[in-house]
């Protein structure tokens, strides 16, 4: 079961919002409501649903609801109409007794401009969630300082926020959101307002804090490269609709309309596209053969190269054409022509990063798991297709 | 079309027996808070020696603010004493603290509410526009009637003079908190009452003390009016001197009320720096 169900939800701004609801279905656009009624419609019937320990982007440019639906999910902003689940839980039906115990215990929150409290230090403001709920000082002091070590803010308890950088600022935002350990971390454009590098390292380190924390993350983003780096499935929004929702590489590879190719067209696909997107099926020889075989094999295929592997499909080495013949001449085995010593790079590795490696080998770049085991392998015109845009080889094809 | 004359008078002074007929009980209970507050407040004043008190005072300006205000104090409420006027300058301090205090007593909670209910705030901000525009000597009148002659309608007058900035500041304080520290307060399931006291008041203090610190001076200011109703003190001395045409004496006392003025302005002002610092 998903951990967050989201159906229809819907935010209808202004006198008597409900109204509209029905106007939505019936199929009303944005502006038809607003000249008619007059009404704002900040999210428009968005459904999606978040598994546990998944990083969920929502995406947009400024004005396309998406701060709205964040704040929708823990009622900071009053839904209109919809259902948010939590654990199958309705979090509209809540009391504000239920709710409050909902915002203490199950939902955290990062907000972009950070939102410390400058009359407090670092650690009393990451203790602040759990003050609220009653936690001892002991206690929460305890949490907070464990959460602090976390984000790298040891020995930073006692500044205040003013004393820190804007990078430093947002870890005691992420500590003071992660302090209570809750279920689901909303992040509100939570490294927007930080330097681009700065805010290359806080996406890695929160990458790093959700593998080891497993936390249900909703990251709200107007950066396409930002949400597509640590996101598992981006919701693309416009004009308050979710137009798309999918794994980053759906997105990339099959938007859902003009409009989402307009947003990804100016991707820097050397960033998001990985060597298993562009690799192709390698040619294989096991080490029993000959080398006449490799060699007829090298003919038949038309490659110049075989890649050897062992019968688990790890990789050994690569031999050539000119070795093969060789071979046949001076009667050697395979074993005594393999070339042990070549390039290699793991499925993972981003396109950028492949440059160096493929300009400095005359080999294909082997691609292989962690167990050693060939995925396949990637020659130059691959990398240079796939940069340009053009059809990009199926995975493994 | 002839038009009577609308009977605002009429009405007003109905009110006043009406109020006096039926409040009476409230007003005489307000009498003795009231009362017994300045009374209580200007015998401790008085019960020190009065150079002890001048170099307590100096000492504790010099703390809160700087050195120099420590000597001007110090030089200050010497010239005081010397000049006579020590009693009735305590009198009046007794006078313009209970009005301070009561003022925040009343105005904090007051500004609070219209922070937090913009229907209290658009009920309240006219009510305070006329307090302050409203020539204090006309509520002089139903204030005498109430409260009979004395100190008690003087404080009553000031603080209705003087409770405006307070109110106002409080409220002005609390609206400027930064949405999103209400909003992450919110977030993470605080309670209205937690919300006040953990993130908007300590936010809003500056405001508040800067609210305070205006209530302060406006009861001060209120001393020479006071004290046509019978409170005793500086102001007093000023009126007497005023009514007898004497300048020299007139301008003795309105000295002790500046010296007092600057040391309790500048105290109020320092007292949330000095904090700070810490």
């Amino acid at each position: 079961m998903p951990i967050i169900e989201v159906k229809k939800l819907t935010k209808i701004f202004g006198p008597d919002a409900k109204r509209a609801i029905p106007l939505l279905n019936d199929g009303w656009s944005k502006e038809k409501i607003l000249k008619e009624t007059k009404l704002t419609v900040g999210v428009n019937q968005a459904s999606f649903s978040i598994e546990e320990g998944q990083i969920f982007v929502i995406m947009g440019l400024s004005g396309s609801g998406k701060s709205t639906l964040v704040r929708l999910l823990n009622r900071l902003i009053e839904p209109t109409g919809g259902e948010v689940l939590f654990n199958g839980d309705n979090v509209l039906k809540m009391s504000t007794e239920k709710l409050r115990r909902f915002r203490r215990k199950n939902i955290g929150m990062v907000f972009q401009k950070f939102a410390l409290f400058p009359h407090r230090t670092v650690v009393q403001n990451v203790e602040y969630g759990m003050e609220v709920q009653g936690m001892s000082k002991a206690e929460r002091h305890q949490k907070a300082m464990t959460s602090l070590e976390l984000v790298g803010l040891k020995g930073w308890e006692d500044s205040y926020p003013d004393q820190l950088s804007g990078g430093m600022q947002q870890r005691v935002g992420l500590a003071r959101g992660l302090a209570n350990d809750p279920d689901i971390l909303l992040m509100d454009e939570a490294f927007s307002a930080l330097d681009p590098l700065i805010r290359k390292d806080m996406q890695d380190e929160l990458l790093e804090l959700q593998s080891k924390m497993k936390k249900t993350i909703v990251f709200i983003t107007h950066d396409l490269d930002e949400a597509l780096r640590i996101g598992d499935q981006i919701a693309l929004m416009k004009d308050g609709s979710i137009v798309q929702i999918g794994s980053p590489e759906e997105i990339l590879m099959q938007p859902a309309n003009k409009y989402v190719e307009r947003f990804v067209e100016d991707v820097d696909l050397s960033k998001v596209l990985t060597a298993s997107h562009i690799m192709r099926k390698p040619e294989t020889i096991t080490l029993e053969r000959g080398p006449r075989v490799a060699l007829q094999l090298m003919r038949d295929r038309g490659v110049s190269n075989l890649y050897v592997v062992d019968k688990g499909k790890k990789l050994i080495g690569v031999i050539s054409a000119e070795d093969a013949s060789q071979a046949i001449k001076d009667n050697q085995t395979l074993e005594s022509i393999i070339q042990r010593e070549l390039p290699s790079v793991s499925p993972e590795t981003l396109l950028h990063e492949l440059f160096e490696i493929i300009s400095t080998t005359r080999l294909p770049v082997a691609v292989i798991d962690e167990d050693q085991r060939l995925q396949g392998i990637i020659i130059k015109g691959a990398v240079l297709a796939a940069l340009a845009g053009n059809t990009i080889p199926e995975a493994g094809a | 079309m002839d038009i009577p004359k609308i009977p605002i008078a009429q009405w007003v002074d109905k009110l006043e027996k009406l109020l006096q007929e039926y409040l009476s009980p409230l007003f005489n209970f307000i009498r003795l808070i009231v009362g017994s507050t300045v009374n209580g407040l200007e015998s401790v004043l008085q019960w020190f020696p009065p150079l002890l008190l001048i170099v307590l005072i100096a000492a504790l300006t010099w703390y809160v603010a700087k050195w120099r205000m420590g000597i001007f104090a110090l030089l200050g409420l010497y010239l005081i004493y010397n000049l006579g006027y020590w009693s009735g300058t305590m009198q009046t301090l007794a006078l313009v603290l209970t009005a301070a205090i009561l003022s925040v007593v009343i105005g904090v909670p007051i500004g609070i509410l219209c922070a937090r209910k913009s229907a209290v705030q658009n009920i309240v901000t006219p009510v305070l526009d006329f307090m302050q525009t409203m020539p204090a000597f006309v509520y002089l009148l139903p204030a005498i009637t109430f409260f009979r002659l004395g100190v008690v309608p003087g404080v009553i007058a000031s603080i209705i003079f003087a409770i405006p900035p307070t109110i106002r500041l409080t409220n002005l304080g609390i609206r400027q908190v930064p949405a999103e520290l209400v909003e992450a307060a919110d977030a993470f399931g605080s309670t209205p009452s937690q919300k006040l006291i953990k993130l908007q008041l300590p936010i809003a203090l500056p405001t508040i003390m800067a609210g305070i610190n205006q209530t302060i001076m406006l009861s001060l200011s209120m001393v020479v009016i006071a004290s046509m109703i019978g409170a005793q003190g500086v102001g007093a001395d000023v009126y007497r001197a005023v009514t007898q045409a004497k300048t020299g004496v007139g301008f003795e006392a309105g000295i002790a009320i500046v010296v007092l003025a600057i040391i309790l302005d500048r105290l109020t002002q320092n007292a949330l720096r000095k904090k700070k610092k810490q």
